[in-house]
Formats: structure tokens, C-alpha cells, sequence
């Protein structure tokens, strides 16, 4: 017997698209950007065996006593291998927004106004939450 | 359930319990003599990734968000702090969700238009929730969380989830925002459709899940399948598909707060999130064969333990 199919929508689909990708993307920055930290190949802010005498201490002491800056500081040091590694975490996180913004298109031309709606306001709360205006 | 997805459940929990509480169980007595000078730094790394990974199949195939499960265990368990940890559960649960993601979307199991309306609340309420969880004291917020966590399990352990609920009168809300589908229930071969109710409460309680997800760093992925399901009258298997999915978009929110925090150890968040992602594909795969009911109560008892260690943690009686 033949097996039916029940076919998403075109949405639906351009999300899981962005998603897949996405996080094929992500993925492999991650574990490169990653093995160069490990590896030593870039020099890191924080040399690895100290690591233990700051991971149990609070962010707020963490970054005092190792002078790293917080927000989007990062992308000033991406030479470091640490530092490096917020390039996938970034895009990860980041993610999101632009499987958000694949779906805009769409829900424009369907004219499906509620749905549009919900989608800009929904990335421009997220745009404001990767900002770093929202953040100490 | 079939013989063959009851044998894949058993030797996925009888596996899974041996290789998490095995390294937890030393980690709790490593973290009792100094763990800085016990062990090695690379150790952690390592052990984060082997207990990620299982973490991340359970957490598909339970429904309730990697970081539901992480944030206790690498809280209880291992020696970074709880700024950090929360950090890595809201990019765990989000790497988690993501990597499930596309094949629960194509098989049309998460639904976007029933997702989109509570991702607006969710993500909106866990960045208020992710400042408030820096604002607060380590101990106060793991007691907390303890409590949380025991809500939880108590929730899981009475609250009867429904494979297919009835909804007798449908939302006008729900009718509006077209939150109805079908999908093609693989183990009967049938296809079913479904409508929603009651979708203003639901959305309601969305403002407080999201809000505990943020300051907690756990996802929000306990909650979300109780809500679809038990609240809104969504089909199990579509309320852990949607939850999962769901989880992505109200972890992003949080997870730029921490990030822009500066609670980030890539250290630890990168095998966590690696072992998750690669886990969760394999749950999501799982998850189109069986049926979530039978790892409802390893995941209660693992909720159940991890709570307790939080607790006692956040009170000082087991440091």
C-alpha cells in the first residue's frame, strides 16, 4: 500500500532549511575554532591550565581578574584562542534571527499579517537582546 | 510500543544511567577534596562532553530541553560556577532544539503556527528572567532552582498526559492564528488532526515558564509539553516535537544576555553544546519511532536527584 505524505508548509520547510544549515554551520565553526583553542595555535587570553583558578569564581570576578571585557568585547581580541571560539557561539545564538528573517518573505507574500506581526516583533526582541543594551 | 522500540528504550536508559552517574558519582567526591587540584583541566572537558551527549538523547526523547537536565547535573556535579552554568544550559538547550530542529519540522510534528505566538512570550519573559538570575545570590538562586526542579518532577509525576486529548470546543483565538494541523502518526500509519483550546490561559502561563527558563538557564522544554498538551489539547507527540522546537527560540533570547554578560566559558560550553547537538540528532531520530511515555520515569527519578543535590547545595549541607 502506498504510504501518503503530508507535505509541511512552504514556512515551515524555509525554517528547517535555515535550521539545518545553520547548524551544520555552526557546528563545524565550532569544533575548529575549538581545536585551534586547544591546540594552542592562537594564543589564548587565559593560558589553559589556569583555567581552573577562575571557572568557579562569579562572572562579575572572573572577568575582573582576568581583564576580560563582557558584551561584544570579544570581537576586539578574536586573534586569541579563546576568544576565537565566540565566532560559532555567536552564530549560534544568532541563529534564530535569521531563520526569522527567512520566513518574512513568505508570510509577506501569503498576506498573512498576524504571522508577519509576530515575526518582526519577535526579532527585534531578540535583535535587542544580542545588542547588549539589556546587559550590565 | 513494538518489541524493538521498548529494547532500543531499555538499553538506552540502562546505558544512559551507567554512564552519567558513573562520572557524576566521582565528580561529587573529587569536588569534596578541591577539584582545581584533583583533576587534571582537560578531565572536565572530556566528561562534559560524554555526559552531554546522553543528555542530549534523553532530553529529545523526554521532551523537556537539554538544559532541563544539564544545568542540574553540571551544577550539582562539576566545579564551574553557576553564572557559567547557566550560561552553557540556555546554549546547550538551544543547540539541542536546533539540532533537532529540522527533521521535527519536516515531518511536520513541531508546528511553526502553534510555536511562533508562544516564542514572542517566552523569549520576551527569559531575558527579564536572565537579569534577574545575575541579580541574585548564588545560594538563593540554587535553592531556587532546587525547588523548581522538585516542582517539577512532582508535576511530571502526577500530571497524565494525553496522546490524544480532546478538544470540545475550540479556541476563537486558536481559530484566528490557524493553530490546527495533521501529521501522519508513524506507528499506526493514520493520519491525525488536531485543533487547540483554552489558548489564552496557555499563553498566560507562557510568561512564567519563559521567565524561570532565563534565570534559571534551563530552557524551557519541562514546561512547554504540559502546557500544549494538558492546556491547549495538542497531541503528545506534536506538544515534545513543538516544546523542543520552541525551546530554541526562548533560549536565543536568554542566551544573548549571558553571553553579553560575559558567562560564557568556551571551555565548557563547547563540548557540552557539541555532545548535546550530537545527541539530540540521534533522539530526534529515536523519537519518530517510539513513544516518549517510556522514559517518563528514569527522567522523573535523574529530575528527582539532581533537584535534591541543588537544594542541599543552595542550603549549604552538601557543598
Amino acid at each position: 500500500m502506498e504510504r501518503k505524505k503530508i507535505e509541511a508548509t512552504e514556512e515551515q520547510l524555509a525554517y528547517a532549511k535555515t535550521l539545518d544549515i545553520g547548524m551544520k554551520v555552526g557546528l563545524s565553526t565550532l569544533l575548529i575554532t575549538f581545536f585551534i583553542y586547544v591546540t594552542g595555535i592562537f594564543e589564548p587570553h587565559i593560558p589553559l591550565s589556569e583555567l581552573p583558578k577562575y571557572w568557579a569564581l562569579p562572572v562579575d570576578r572572573y572577568l575582573a581578574e582576568t581583564k576580560l571585557g563582557a558584551g561584544w568585547s570579544w570581537l576586539a581580541q578574536i586573534g586569541k584562542g579563546d576568544s576565537l571560539n565566540f565566532l560559532g557561539i555567536a552564530f549560534l545564538a544568532g541563529l534564530t534571527i535569521i531563520a526569522y528573517l527567512t520566513l518574512i518573505p513568505i508570510l509577506i507574500k501569503k498576506k498573512d499579517k498576524v504571522y508577519l506581526f509576530l515575526a518582526v516583533i519577535e526579532v527585534m526582541v531578540l535583535l535587542l537582546a544580542a545588542s547588549g543594551v539589556l546587559s550590565g | 510500543m513494538s518489541q524493538s522500540s521498548k529494547k532500543t528504550a531499555i538499553t538506552i536508559l540502562s546505558s544512559s544511567f551507567i554512564l552519567i552517574a558513573n562520572p557524576a558519582l566521582a565528580l561529587a567526591k573529587a569536588a569534596e577534596s578541591n577539584p582545581q587540584t584533583t583533576l587534571a583541566w582537560w578531565v572536565w572537558p572530556l566528561l562534559l562532553f560524554a555526559v552531554s551527549f546522553l543528555i542530549g538523547v534523553l532530553a529529545v526523547l523526554a521532551g523537556i530541553g537539554g538544559g532541563t537536565l544539564f544545568v542540574p547535573i553540571v551544577g550539582g556535579f562539576f566545579p564551574f560556577h553557576m553564572d557559567f552554568v547557566r550560561g552553557a544550559g540556555l546554549l546547550v538547550a538551544l543547540s539541542g532544539s536546533i539540532s533537532a530542529g529540522p527533521s521535527l519540522l519536516k515531518e511536520r510534528l513541531a508546528d511553526l503556527r502553534l510555536t511562533l505566538p508562544a516564542a514572542f512570550i517566552t523569549s520576551t519573559s527569559s531575558i527579564v528572567g536572565a537579569m534577574v538570575g545575575f541579580a541574585l545570590p548564588v545560594n538563593i538562586l540554587q535553592t531556587a532552582l532546587g525547588i523548581t526542579i522538585f516542582c517539577i518532577v512532582a508535576f511530571m509525576a502526577l500530571a497524565k498526559n494525553s496522546e490524544y486529548p480532546l478538544v470540545k470546543k475550540v479556541s476563537p483565538l486558536g481559530k484566528a492564528l490557524k493553530m490546527n494541523g495533521i501529521y501522519l502518526e508513524s506507528s499506526t500509519g493514520e493520519e491525525v488532526m488536531w485543533e487547540v483550546h483554552r489558548v489564552r490561559r496557555s499563553l498566560a502561563t507562557f510568561v512564567v515558564v519563559g521567565f524561570a527558563a532565563g534565570m534559571f538557564g534551563i530552557g524551557a522544554g519541562w514546561a512547554n509539553v504540559a502546557v500544549l498538551n494538558l492546556m491547549m489539547g495538542v497531541p503528545l507527540k506534536v506538544a515534545v516535537a513543538t516544546s523542543n522546537f520552541l525551546t530554541s527560540m526562548s533560549a536565543t533570547s536568554a542566551a544573548w544576555i549571558c553571553i553579553n554578560n560575559g558567562a560564557i566559558l568556551p571551555i565548557m560550553l563547547v563540548p557540552s553544546i557539541i555532545g548535546v547537538m550530537l545527541g539530540s540528532r540521534v533522539g530526534a531520530k529515536i523519537l519518530v519511532k517510539t513513544k516518549p511515555a517510556a522514559l517518563r520515569y528514569f527522567v522523573i527519578a535523574m529530575l528527582f536527584l539532581t533537584g535534591l543535590r541543588m537544594l542541599l547545595k543552595g542550603l549549604a549541607i552538601w557543598k
